[in-house]
C-alpha cells in the first residue's frame, strides 16, 4: 500500500477512538441535562433553585438549603485551603532549598492521594468531638466540613499556584533583590503581584472540587435540611443530597436528583471557565 | 586553473545545453547525467512565495555551496530537496525537482525511501537521546536491516566515513548526549551514511562547532565527495570558499548566480553577489 | 508602629513556615493515626478470608479482589482510549478549533465531580443498559472518569518530546506512525505511565460513582457481571454504620498503603527515566 494512503488510514481508525472518547464524555453531559431539565422546568426553575420546601413525597422540589450549604462549605473550604496552600506553595517556591522542597511536594500531592473517605472518618473521629466540645453545636457543622475541605484541596492550590509562582521570570525576582528588597518584600510586592492570576486560577480550580466533594462531607456535615444559621449548625451539600437519596429515589424525586446534578454541573462549568479565562489574561499580559 | 574545476566548468556548460534541449528541442545525448535537477521550482507557504523560480543542477561527486543572507530561501530549498517541506501546512509548489531523472513530487512517489536517498543534516546536532549504536540502527532498522551482524557492520562504516569510528568504538553503548557538539555533529552524519544515501545535505552543519569541530566535518566531506553528491548550506563565506567546489548564491527566494566557487568568488557576475561576499550587506 | 523590613520578614517567615509544618504535620498525623490503630488488625487471616456477618468478623478478601478487578478494568478500558486519544490530538491534527473545543472539553470533565459520574453510570449502564450493580459498570464509569485525565497527562507528554526528534525521524525515513511509535511514544513514556499510574490511585479511592454503580455485595466476585465493593466502600460503611472500628481502621490501612504505593511507584518510574530521557 502506498504511504499517503497507509498513513491516511492509520489517522482514521486514531481519528474513530479519539471521537468515541469525546463523545463518551459528551453523552454524560447531555444525558445528565436530559434527565434532570425537564423537571426544573415543571417545578418553575425559580421555585426549584430558590424554595427551601424539600419534601420529595410531596413532589415538592426546593433545593436552596444545599445550594447555600455548598456555597458555606466551599466558602470555609478556600479560606481555609486556600491560605494554607498558598503558604506552602510561596515557602516551597520562596523560602525553602531546593533538597528540602523536593521531599515536601512529594508529601503534598500526597495529601491528594488519601481517599476523602478517610479524610471524612478522621473529621468524623476527631474534629466533629473537638468542635461539639469547644465551640458548641453538634459537632456536625458547616465548619467541621469547611476544615476537612479545606485539607482535601489544599494540594490542589499549591501544585497550582507553584506553577504560577514558577512562571514568573527571573528577572522580576532578581532585579528586586538587586535593589536592596528582603526576600518576603520581593514575595508580596513583586512576585505575588505577578503570579496572582494564577493563583487565583488555583483558588477558583480548588473552589471547584470543592464544590464537588461528596463522601467526606457526608460524614463531618450532618446532613439537616435545614437552611444553615451559623458555621456551627448542620448542613446538607448538592453532592450529598445526591449521594444519600439516589438509592432509593424514584420518579420525580429521582428525576429531581438529576436536577440538583445540572445544577451542580453549571456551578462547576462556570467555576472552570472562570479559572480558564482568568489565567487566560494573565499569560496575554506577560507575553506582551 | 584546476583539473577540477576544469571539469565543473565543462559539466556546467553541458548541464545547460541539456537544459536548452529539453525546453522542447531534440534531446542531445548527455555526457554527464546531473543527480538532480531543479527546473522552474516555485516554493510557497500559504500563499507566499519563499524560492521563485529556482533552477539548478546538481552534479555526481561534486559538493554545492549555497550562500545568501538570512531568509533568502536556503534552508526552504534544501527541505524542498528531501520533501521535508511536506511536513509544513499550506505548502505548494510550482516546477520539478528530478532526481536521476524521476520527478520527485510525482504522484507514485515512496517519500520515506526518497528521504533515505537524500540525507540531511541539521544545524543544531540532533541526537536521539538513545544510545549511539540506537541512534546509527534507527534508520536501518526501518529500511528492513535485521540481524546483530549486519547491524555491527552498518554502525562502523558508517562511524568511519563520518571520521567518527576511532573515538567511541569502544563506548557505543553510551547515551549520544554525552558526547560533545562536534562529535554529536559527526554521529549525526554518520546516521545518515548508514542509509547508504546518494545525496548528502548539510544545513550550516558546522553553526555551532569550534574550529576544530569544523575541519573535522569539512575533511569529512572532502572524503565524502568521491561516493555522493553534497548540498552545503552555509552562512560562512568562507567556509563555502575553501569547502565547495561550485557555489550558488540565493537571494530573497531567487537564485543571483551559481557556478564555479573559484569564479563566484574571484570574479562574480552579479553586483549583488559581490556585495554579499565582500561582507558590504547581509 | 511601622516594622522594620527585616522584622516583617522574620514574622512573615515564621508563619508561612508555622503553615507549612502544619500541613506536612496534618498529613503525617493522618496517615500515622489510621496505621496506628489499623495495622495492628491486619493480619495474614485479614487479607485472605471472607468476611462474616456484614464485615464485622473475618477478612477482606472478596473487596481486594473486587478493587483489583474495578480498577484494572477501567484502567485497561481508559488508558489505550486516553493515550491513543492524545496521539491523534498532537500528531495526526494540526492546532485549530476543534483540538481547542476537544481540549477545553476534556479540562472541564476532568473537574466533573465523581458523583455526577456516579449518577450517569447508574441509569446508563446499571438501569438502562441492563447490567445491574456490577464490576463492568463499575469498571466503565470509572473508565470515563479518569479519561480527561489520561488524555490531558498524555498530551503533556507527548508534546514535552522536542520537535527536533520529528524531523529527524522523517529525515531517516520513518513513515508518521513509526514516528510516533519507536520515537515519541518512547521518550513520552515515562509521563505517559505516571498518569496511568495516578489514574489507578483514583479509581482506588472512589467511593461515590462506585457506590452507585457496582454496588456493594460481599460476595467474591466470579465475573465481570457481579455486584462487588471495593476497599473506600467497604471503609465507608463499616465506619458509618459503626459495624467494626478495628475492621474499618484496618481497611482504610490497607487501603491507604495501596495508595502510597502506587504513588511511590508513579514517582519512581517519573524519576528513574525522565533523567535518562533528558
Amino acid at each position: 500500500m502506498k504511504e499517503a494512503t497507509k498513513d491516511k488510514f492509520i489517522s482514521l481508525i486514531l481519528l474513530a477512538v479519539a471521537m468515541s472518547a469525546i463523545s463518551g464524555l459528551a453523552v454524560i453531559t447531555a444525558f445528565i441535562f436530559k434527565e434532570g431539565l425537564p423537571i426544573m422546568f415543571k417545578v418553575g426553575l425559580g421555585k426549584f433553585l430558590f424554595s427551601s420546601d424539600w419534601y420529595p413525597h410531596e413532589g415538592s422540589f426546593g433545593i436552596f438549603p444545599m445550594i447555600i450549604g455548598s456555597l458555606a462549605v466551599t466558602i470555609g473550604a478556600m479560606l481555609i485551603g486556600g491560605s494554607l496552600g498558598l503558604g506552602c506553595a510561596i515557602v516551597l517556591t520562596q523560602f525553602c532549598p531546593p533538597r528540602l522542597a523536593a521531599l515536601l511536594k512529594p508529601c503534598i500531592e500526597l495529601l491528594a492521594g488519601i481517599p476523602s473517605v478517610v479524610y471524612g472518618f478522621i473529621g468524623v473521629v476527631i474534629l466533629v468531638p473537638l468542635i461539639a466540645e469547644h465551640l458548641g453545636g453538634p459537632g456536625l457543622s458547616v465548619l467541621a466540613a469547611s476544615v476537612v475541605l479545606g485539607v482535601m484541596v489544599l494540594p490542589t492550590v499549591t501544585s497550582i499556584s507553584v506553577d504560577a509562582i514558577q512562571a514568573v521570570p527571573r528577572a522580576y525576582r532578581e532585579g528586586s533583590i538587586a535593589l536592596g528588597a528582603t526576600q518576603w518584600q520581593t514575595t508580596h510586592m513583586v512576585i505575588l503581584k505577578a503570579a496572582w492570576s494564577g493563583i487565583v486560577a488555583a483558588i477558583i480550580l480548588g473552589m471547584g472540587r470543592a464544590v464537588g466533594e461528596t463522601m467526606a462531607v457526608i460524614m463531618v456535615a450532618g446532613n439537616t435540611l435545614d437552611l444553615p444559621g451559623g458555621i456551627l449548625d448542620p448542613v446538607r451539600t448538592l453532592t450529598s443530597n445526591i449521594a444519600l437519596e439516589m438509592g432509593y429515589a424514584a420518579g420525580e424525586h429521582r428525576q429531581a436528583l438529576f436536577a440538583t446534578g445540572v445544577t451542580l454541573f453549571v456551578i462547576i462549568m462556570a467555576l472552570n471557565i472562570l479559572a480558564l479565562t482568568v489565567s487566560r489574561r494573565r499569560t496575554r499580559r506577560v507575553g506582551a | 586553473m584546476s583539473d577540477s574545476e576544469h571539469d565543473n566548468n565543462e559539466i556546467e556548460a553541458r548541464a545547460r545545453r541539456l537544459m536548452g534541449a529539453m525546453k522542447g528541442q531534440e534531446p542531445a545525448a548527455p555526457l554527464v547525467q546531473p543527480k538532480m535537477v531543479v527546473e522552474h521550482f516555485t516554493a510557497s507557504f500559504a500563499g507566499a512565495a519563499s524560492l521563485k523560480n529556482i533552477s539548478l543542477t546538481i552534479n555526481p561527486r561534486e559538493r554545492l555551496a549555497i550562500i545568501g543572507p538570512a531568509g533568502s530561501g536556503k534552508t526552504t530549498f534544501l527541505r524542498s530537496l528531501n520533501r521535508l517541506n511536506d511536513l509544513e501546512h499550506g505548502f505548494s509548489l510550482f516546477g520539478r525537482i528530478l532526481l536521476d531523472g524521476q520527478d520527485i513530487y510525482g504522484p507514485d512517489v515512496d517519500v520515506p525511501a526518497l528521504r533515505r536517498r537524500l540525507g540531511m543534516v541539521y544545524a543544531t546536532p540532533a541526537p536521539l537521546p538513545w544510545s549511539i549504536y540506537e541512534n546509527l540502527t534507527f534508520g536501518p532498522q526501518l529500511k528492513g536491516a535485521k540481524g546483530r551482524d549486519r547491524l555491527d557492520e552498518i554502525v562502523e562504516a558508517a562511524l568511519r566515513g563520518a571520521f567518527l569510528w576511532d573515538e567511541v568504538k569502544d563506548r557505543l553503548k553510551m547515551n549520544a548526549t554525552n558526547l560533545s557538539g562536534g562529535q554529536q555533529q559527526r554521529l549525526c552524519l554518520a546516521r545518515v551514511l548508514a542509509l547508504e544515501p546518494e545525496v548528502l545535505l548539510l544545513d550550516e552543519p558546522c553553526s555551532g562547532l569550534d574550529p576544530v569541530a569544523t575541519a573535522k566535518i569539512e575533511a569529512a566531506m572532502a572524503e565524502l565527495k568521491a561516493k555522493y553528491s553534497i548540498v552545503l548550506v552555509t552562512n560562512n563565506t568562507k567556509q563555502a570558499a575553501r569547502a565547495s567546489d561550485r557555489t550558488a548564491f540565493f537571494l530573497m527566494g531567487e537564485l543571483i548566480e551559481i557556478g564555479p566557487t573559484s569564479e563566484v568568488f574571484t570574479k562574480p557576475v552579479h553586483g549583488r553577489t559581490n556585495d554579499y561576499i565582500t561582507g558590504n550587506f547581509g | 508602629m511601622r516594622l522594620s523590613p527585616t522584622t516583617t520578614q522574620r514574622i512573615a517567615v515564621t508563619i508561612l513556615w508555622t503553615l507549612a509544618a502544619a500541613t506536612i504535620g496534618m498529613l503525617v498525623f493522618i496517615v500515622a493515626f489510621i496505621l496506628v490503630q489499623g495495622m495492628p488488625h491486619v493480619t495474614w487471616e485479614f487479607l485472605t478470608q471472607a468476611p462474616r456477618s456484614m464485615g464485622r468478623e473475618g477478612g477482606i478478601f472478596p473487596v481486594i479482589v473486587g478493587t483489583l478487578w474495578v480498577a484494572g478494568l477501567a484502567v485497561m478500558i481508559a488508558a489505550p482510549v486516553g493515550v491513543i486519544t492524545a496521539i491523534y490530538l498532537t500528531e495526526y491534527t494540526r492546532e485549530g478549533k476543534i483540538t481547542l473545543v476537544i481540549r477545553f472539553g476534556a479540562d472541564c470533565l476532568a473537574g466533573i465531580p465523581s458523583i455526577i459520574f456516579g449518577l450517569f453510570g447508574f441509569v446508563f449502564f446499571v438501569i438502562t443498559l441492563g447490567m445491574g450493580f456490577s464490576i463492568i459498570a463499575g469498571a466503565l464509569t470509572l473508565a470515563l472518569m479518569v479519561l480527561p485525565t489520561i488524555i490531558r497527562t498524555s498530551e503533556e507528554a507527548i508534546r514535552a518530546v522536542p520537535r527536533s526528534y520529528r524531523d529527524v525521524s522523517y529525515g531517516l525515513g520513518a513513515t508518521r506512525w513509526d514516528m510516533v511509535t519507536k520515537v515519541v511514544l518512547r521518550s513520552a513514556m515515562p509521563g505517559i505511565g505516571t498518569g496511568i499510574v495516578l489514574s489507578i490511585g483514583r479509581c482506588f479511592s472512589e467511593t461515590a460513582a462506585v457506590m452507585l454503580t457496582a454496588g456493594s455485595a460481599l460476595r467474591l466476585p466470579t465475573s465481570a457481571f457481579e455486584s462487588t465493593r471495593t476497599l473506600a466502600l467497604h471503609f465507608f460503611l463499616l465506619a458509618r454504620e459503626g459495624i467494626s472500628m478495628p475492621k474499618a481502621y484496618a481497611t482504610a490501612s490497607v487501603l491507604i498503603l495501596a495508595i502510597l504505593a502506587i504513588n511511590l511507584c508513579a514517582y519512581w518510574v517519573m524519576r528513574r527515566f525522565v533523567a535518562k530521557v533528558r
